[in-house]
């Protein structure tokens, strides 16, 4: 006799207005097993994920857990039965210890107080069994982003969760970190608990996985057993055609340095020094990669760069100017190109209609206005063809940039950031969360762009994208450049190595 | 090649502790103020005064007090204040960061000291009396940041707390006199508290107002009707009925024992029921805070409301509930004002101290023991500018009332440092 699944799921449906985010899906969770759920962004993992964890009720189709058909309206019932979830951002209370956090909504008490000591020996209990450590009396604010995830495992764990959601687990780790979790993964299922993991990395989930679900536009277009699956075939179905993994580009040829960094000392917004003496020169004609964990101060060094964070010690120059205290319009005069890293935030304004937002950096001049007069015409004509030229899927020009997709959004940026004569484009994170088809299309402009002189300075924590697109490889750690590595002795490994701060030898602050 | 870079002008990669520029500022501040003190008191008092302490025997006449000091007025400040302004100047050169808070509070207190000493130049003045007084006038500034910290901490502002003791104080009042006891009156003031602050809680917990606008409406509110209440009641009622009123302000409660102590006896243990409750309310709110499962899920949903609801705490119910508990605590702090420090009703009677309370609230960083610090440290002026009223002192009296607020002000200007509120106050929190 066949074994009973843990977790089946029958023909689920859920419609949202105008989107069919999942599709009659069905699929089962064994005891013990790895299932890995494949998809671009937008596929319907999220929303099938909320569903299992009760934050959305299913339209049709139904949950059962060990043969039992279930109903699980809240989380809460969600945890009662079973099921944890670590979202892709952590619930953490950031002001509570780690103990505080793990037993938060299910506290172990002697009479009106939290019994803070039997407490901390369940958790050094679990922590134990499963080979998660965590200090239980630390702040989790002063943990490092690869141990608040454990805490979050721990959670589950502490509530008795038989099966565990991991939503995007290894997006915000090293790839030490990562490796570290793998064996976390494997360590609870050979205790007999189950996971399902989700991710849009083919490696990871070829590495860890026992099973594989693809899913597209809601719907599931096959499984896979990653012992006879390739990255290639994989990308393929989950994009629905042949995918180009790589980019293609030739070598680079190098021109002038167009952005000068010296010493630059630049601070956080809680006034910390995020960014620690840097050094880095990005010439005309190559891409110059930073990889790097999250929150080492890549983004504080990108917003001094674009005149959005006040330097603090050291200098930026562009094109031989000196711009550590130019205003950002006065930078994006001079020739630059941004793309943040906070598209939503600091990209666009969702509000605004997408013809709108492709003008934002050029609104004020000459094409688009005369003296005090915004001229509509001209503003509508570049829309309709920087839309055709860059392929925006989009109902209208008037349609506002927040009801696109992300992959559509970002297109709107780099359109906006493209359509004008540039020598620096400082691109950060230019393709997070956004599906394949649009990461193709943006790191085809970039590299474009490159071919046609300019400087581009890529910020990127996908060590795949720093690695596919980069001519040099500077890696940062703590506010500092730990070293600068021609593409072709930057291997993952070193790279890994130095993103945990593991240096050979001390080379921080020297020109790149 | 054109490479146009000039030298940076700082040293590379010099490391730049935070907040250079705040150590340096607050130390400055403190030297200039030691300065002022100094030289104000060798131009205006004559070196040979005496300024003397006296320390009462409970229980005794006054004219056999304990212990009785004298200090050389302009001795004692060219010593106090220039050992503060030593201390400053190290702060300034040193730029100790760590030490900035215990710094202006220690700067403040001895600011207050040094007036004391410049007003009683060649009298006497006791010293316990100006301390009993300090706690007494704390009582509704630490009650009224107590309920300010119980909504903060759970994602409310609650600037209501001033119009919240403003119809505290009034309802109270009306119930006291009518009923004849004061103990009914504080009763029906923290009820009345409790209802006002369910009405901000309605608004900005369940209808997701803009709390700022809610607490303002709440405020201007309590203006308007308790002004109302005692032109068209209170003062009718006092008229007719003057000799038949039998209700009077809560009675101070010596504690046996404890009240006989030296020094303490008078600080603490002498003193009327709601100042009791209020020192309490301290320690008990601090442990609930911070030991309890209400304390720990209250921290929780002021900081990640979303992670606390994934772990199944119903967010709102609790900020509501909250809410309310507070306004107890504001309408407390209400009949301290017309039952305890008087038995009176005047219009606008509560004088800003529920504002002045959110600012004690944030003195001590959302902490219950910070808070009454920062409170204790408000009413060392308002006692301060009372006590030397009845010297000849060459200030201005109305300079004098304005110390308390002057106080405030210096410390919310930011030289204590820019306190990091509960992440999630202020937003209403909706699911999904």
């Amino acid at each position: 006799m066949q074994q009973q699944p843990t977790l089946e799921v029958r023909e689920i449906t859920k419609r949202f207005p105008g989107v069919l985010a999942n599709d009659h899906i069905s699929f089962t969770l064994m005891q013990g097993e790895i299932h890995a759920f494949l998809g671009e962004n937008g596929a319907g993992k999220s929303t099938l994920m909320n569903i299992l964890y009760g934050l959305y009720a299913p339209d049709e189709g139904e949950i059962l857990i060990n043969g039992q058909p279930v109903t699980i309206r809240n989380s809460a019932d969600a945890i009662a039965r079973g099921i944890g979830m670590v979202h892709q951002e952590f619930a953490l209370v950031d002001t509570l210890t780690v103990a505080e956090n793990i037993m938060l909504g299910t506290e172990i008490t002697s009479g009106p107080l939290v019994d803070e000591r039997r407490a901390n020996e369940r958790i050094a209990q679990l922590s134990q069994e499963y080979g998660l450590q965590v200090p239980p009396d630390a702040l989790v604010q002063d943990l490092p982003v690869g141990v608040q995830q454990r805490v979050e495992i721990l959670k589950a764990l502490y509530r008795n969760a038989e099966m565990l959601i991991l939503d995007e687990p290894t997006a915000v780790l090293t790839p030490q970190e990562a490796e570290d979790l793998f064996r976390v993964m494997r360590s609870l299922v050979e205790r007999g608990k189950s996971i399902i993991f989700i991710s849009h990395k083919l490696k990871e989930v070829l590495r860890i996985a026992d099973r594989i679900t693809v899913l597209r536009r809601g719907k599931v277009v096959g499984s896979a057993n990653p012992r006879e699956s390739t990255e290639q075939t994989l990308a393929s179905m989950m994009v629905g055609r042949d995918v180009v993994l790589t980019v293609d580009k030739d070598a680079a040829q190098p021109g002038q340095a167009v952005l000068e960094v010296r010493d630059l000392v630049v601070l956080d917004d809680r006034h910390q020094v995020a960014v620690d003496g840097v050094s880095l020169d990005v010439r005309a004609g190559e891409v110059l990669g930073i990889a790097g964990v999250q929150g080492n101060g890549q983004t504080e060094l990108v917003e001094a760069i674009n005149g959005l964070r006040p330097v603090i010690n050291g200098m930026v120059c562009i094109v031989g100017q000196n711009t550590s205290t130019a205003a950002p319009r006065a930078i994006n005069e001079l020739g630059v190109a941004y793309i943040p890293e906070d598209r939503k935030g600091t990209g666009l304004v969702l509000a605004y209609p997408i013809a709108d937002n492709l003008v934002l950096s050029t609104y004020y001049r000459s094409p688009f206005a005369k003296g005090m007069r915004i001229l509509a015409n001209t503003i509508e004509e570049q829309a309709r063809k920087l839309v055709k030229e860059f392929d925006i899927r989009t109902p209208s020009i008037w349609t506002s940039a927040g009801a696109l997709s992300g992959g559509n959004q970002q297109k709107i940026i780099v359109a906006r950031e493209f359509s004008r004569q540039i020598k620096l484009l400082v691109a950060s994170q230019p393709t997070r969360g956004i599906d394949v088809g649009s990461i193709e299309f943006i790191h085809r402009s970039i590299i474009e762009q490159r071919d046609e002189g300019v400087a581009v300075l890529l910020v990127s924590a996908e060590l795949d994208e720093v690695l596919a697109l980069s001519d040099r490889i500077a890696v940062m750690y703590k506010g500092r450049i730990l070293a600068v590595l021609p593409r072709a002795e930057a291997s993952r490994d070193r790279l890994g190595l130095l993103m945990a701060g593991i240096t050979e030898e001390p080379t921080h602050g020297r020109p790149a | 090649m054109q490479n146009t870079i000039s030298q940076p002008q700082l040293q590379a990669g010099a490391n730049v502790p935070r907040g250079v520029s705040r150590a340096r500022i607050v130390g400055i501040i403190g030297v200039v103020v030691a300065a002022l003190l100094i030289s104000a008191v060798v131009l205006r008092v004559d070196a040979t005064k005496f300024s003397t302490l006296n320390i009462p025997q409970p229980g005794a006449p006054p004219n056999q007090p304990l212990a009785r000091i004298p200090l050389p007025t302009v001795a004692t400040v060219i010593v106090l204040q220039g050992l503060l302004g030593l201390v400053g100047l190290y702060i300034a050169l040193r730029q100790r960061m760590q030490w900035i808070t215990l710094y202006v509070s220690t700067m403040i207190g001895l600011a207050f000291f040094t007036i004391l000493l410049w007003a009683v130049a060649g009298s006497s003045v006791d010293l316990v009396d100006v301390l009993a007084r300090v706690v007494r006038l704390a009582t509704p500034i630490t009650l009224g940041a107590l309920a300010g910290l119980i909504c903060e901490r759970s994602g409310v502002v609650n600037i209501a707390i001033e119009g919240t003791m403003l119809f505290g104080a009034c309802i109270g009042f009306i119930v006291a006199m009518v009923s004849g006891s004061t103990t009914l009156g504080v009763l029906a003031a923290m009820l009345t508290g409790s209802l006002v602050s369910a009405l901000h809680a309605v608004l900005s917990v369940n209808f997701k107002v803009d709390q700022i606008i809610s607490g303002t409406v709440i405020n201007l509110l309590a203006v308007g009707v308790t002004g109302y209440l005692r032109g068209s009641f209170i003062i009718g009622y006092e008229q007719r009925n003057g000799a038949d009123i039998t209700a009077q302000a809560l009675p101070v409660l010596r504690i046996p024992g404890l009240s006989q102590i030296p020094v303490l006896g008078p600080i603490f243990f002498s003193h009327q029921p709601i100042t009791y409750i209020m020192l309490i309310l301290v320690f008990a709110i601090n442990l609930l805070l911070f030991r309890t499962v209400w304390g720990l899920r209250t921290r929780a949903i002021g900081e990640h409301p979303k992670a606390a609801d994934t772990v199944g705490i119903q967010v709102n119910r609790m900020r509501f509930w909250n809410v309310v508990a507070s306004g107890l605590i504001s309408g407390l702090a209400g009949a301290w004002f017309s039952l305890e420090s008087t038995f009176r009703f005047d219009d606008v009677m509560t004088n800003g101290r529920g504002f002045i309370a959110l600012a004690a609230m944030i003195f001590g960083k959302w902490t219950p023991l910070g808070a009454f610090g920062g409170a204790l440290l408000f009413s060392s002026a308002d006692a301060l500018q009372i006590k030397i009223q009845g010297f000849n002192f060459g200030l201005p009296r109305q300079f004098l009332q304005m110390l308390p607020y002057l106080v405030t002000l210096v410390v919310l200007a930011g030289i204590i440092g820019r306190a990091r509120p509960p992440a999630a106050v202020g937003q209403p929190y909706e699911k999904g």
